[in-house]
């Protein structure tokens, strides 16, 4: 769908961000699919179990990958393992940091926060800061002007959506963020939506992470090899990141924005096991957004219980491409340009306004 | 002064679970707890507008349906991020298998 279009300011402090508030797009009520109080809260529980299954076979996975990376090492037969072991660093962490960033993916907390902060750790997001800006996804998703993490803003920079599929703008924006918050420092957008009590902490993690990477570039420069920085750091991130920007695109990119309601921005997209365990059923998207207490081995479950009220599941990630690259093109020119997701007809006296047309 | 009003039966709550009350144009939520004793609370989370009684109890804990803020409703206490700002809490008695809540 084309709408007259002006162009939009993307930032926490801006033009746009007034405007959200102005038009009740800011912290509002959105849609949700009904589910019964009962069944609801048997989808909400936890379980150390899942979570605990997931992370043993991920530290063996990391293990056995890097292992045979080390042991190959120079040779090219490390090849293969070293594009494994990135994966799972700079692509499956993404899933860890999120689902335990919840705090939902283990009952036990400890659990939940030892695995967010090595997984923060790995894809270079400071704990503090992105626990708060994910807080703010999920109160004003797809917001302009309120949510910070819109992957891909209008018009489309293409170059830029390509770079993201080797964490350019993750490295370069997360070294940034790390030197800044060491240096005791934050941005206006930061200040917005995290509380002056908070900060502390973020200057503290961003000098032990920075002593880290000093001291993984150190034994680089001591042994006079590379390998420590094929491990530990921005390269891994970097190397690996691929799966998780070709799973995270497909989760909002190329729909609508400033609407109030998950299903018209957000997918719901099917997936082959192998993708499901790196990524933690996070291809469950609306389900996810419209509740997001429910642990990610529950998603499932939960789409099953409100299909019928969304609008159809992509069958593949293939399928979610067809839809996402052509429209990401289009938006590179006519920025007002999205994909309208049609609704259920019986749900959609349901659906929360549309933000009105600019 | 206390002003006690009923707020919902005994049996309106499961075990381990909450219930949303509204009366005068405030919202409460109503506890029981996993030991059968009830609590009440300001029904909406202190970080974003959110009815807590949408959300998930654990032992003692309240845990908003939107950002997993958490709260010990027996005391109101905030319980980390997102949360900072403690939760105001209110007297509750059951009575002939009511349960009431002075919003006095």
């Amino acid at each position: 769908m084309t709408k007259p279009f002006t162009p939009r300011d993307y930032s926490l402090v801006g033009a746009d961000a007034k405007r959200a508030l102005e038009l009740g797009l800011a912290s509002a009520e959105w849609y949700r699919a009904p589910v019964p109080r009962k069944r609801m809260k048997e989808l909400m529980q936890r379980e150390d179990g899942p979570a605990i299954r997931d992370t043993i076979i991920w530290i063996a996975a990391f293990l056995v990958t890097g292992g045979l990376a080390y042991a190959f090492w120079p040779t090219w037969w490390a090849l293969p393992f070293f594009i494994a072991y990135g994966v799972l660093y700079g692509s499956s962490s993404d899933s860890r940091w999120h689902e335990c960033g919840h705090r939902t993916a283990f009952k036990t907390t400890w659990m939940n926060d030892a695995v967010y902060h090595a997984a923060c750790f790995m894809m270079m997001r400071e704990p503090e800061i992105w626990r708060w800006s994910h807080t703010r996804h999920h109160t004003d998703t797809i917001v302009v002007g309120r949510d910070p993490e819109i992957a891909v803003m209008r018009p489309t920079v293409i170059l830029k959506v390509v770079s993201m599929f080797f964490a350019v703008p993750q490295v370069i924006a997360g070294s940034k963020s790390i030197l800044r918050h060491a240096a005791g420092r934050m941005t206006a957008e930061e200040e917005t939506f995290v509380p002056e009590s908070e900060r502390s902490k973020i200057y503290r993690t961003a000098r032990i992470w920075l002593a880290i990477h000093a001291g993984v570039v150190g034994l680089a420069i001591y042994t006079g090899s590379i390998l420590p920085m094929l491990f530990v750091g921005p390269l891994p991130a970097m190397y690996g990141a691929w799966v998780h920007v070709m799973t995270g695109l497909t989760q909002h990119s190329g729909l609508a924005e400033d609407v109030l309601d998950h299903r018209l921005n957000s997918r719901t997209v099917y997936m082959n096991p192998v993708l499901r365990f790196i990524y933690w059923n996070m291809n469950y998207h609306i389900e996810h957004h419209m509740f997001p207490m429910v642990p990610y081995h529950a998603l499932p479950q939960l789409h099953e219980e409100i299909k019928a009220y969304c609008p159809p599941p992509y069958r593949s990630c293939f399928a979610a491409y067809r839809e996402i690259i052509p429209a990401l093109l289009k938006q590179a020119k006519d920025p007002a340009y999205y994909v309208t997701r049609a609704l259920p007809k019986d749900t959609s006296a349901n659906v929360a306004q549309l933000a009105p047309a600019e | 002064m206390a002003q006690w009003i009923e707020a919902c039966v005994a049996g309106d709550i499961d075990e381990e679970d909450v219930m949303r009350f509204d009366h005068g144009g405030r919202t409460f939520a109503v506890y029981r707890s996993p030991d059968d004793q009830y609590y009440a609370t300001d029904g909406l989370c202190t970080h974003e507008k959110v009815h807590l009684a949408d959300g998930l109890v654990m032992d003692n804990i309240i845990e908003c349906p939107k950002h997993n803020g958490r709260f010990d409703y027996r005391t109101g206490a905030a319980r980390g991020a997102p949360v900072c700002v403690n939760l105001k809490t209110y007297p509750v008695k059951v009575d002939a298998g009511k349960v009431l809540i002075d919003i006095g």
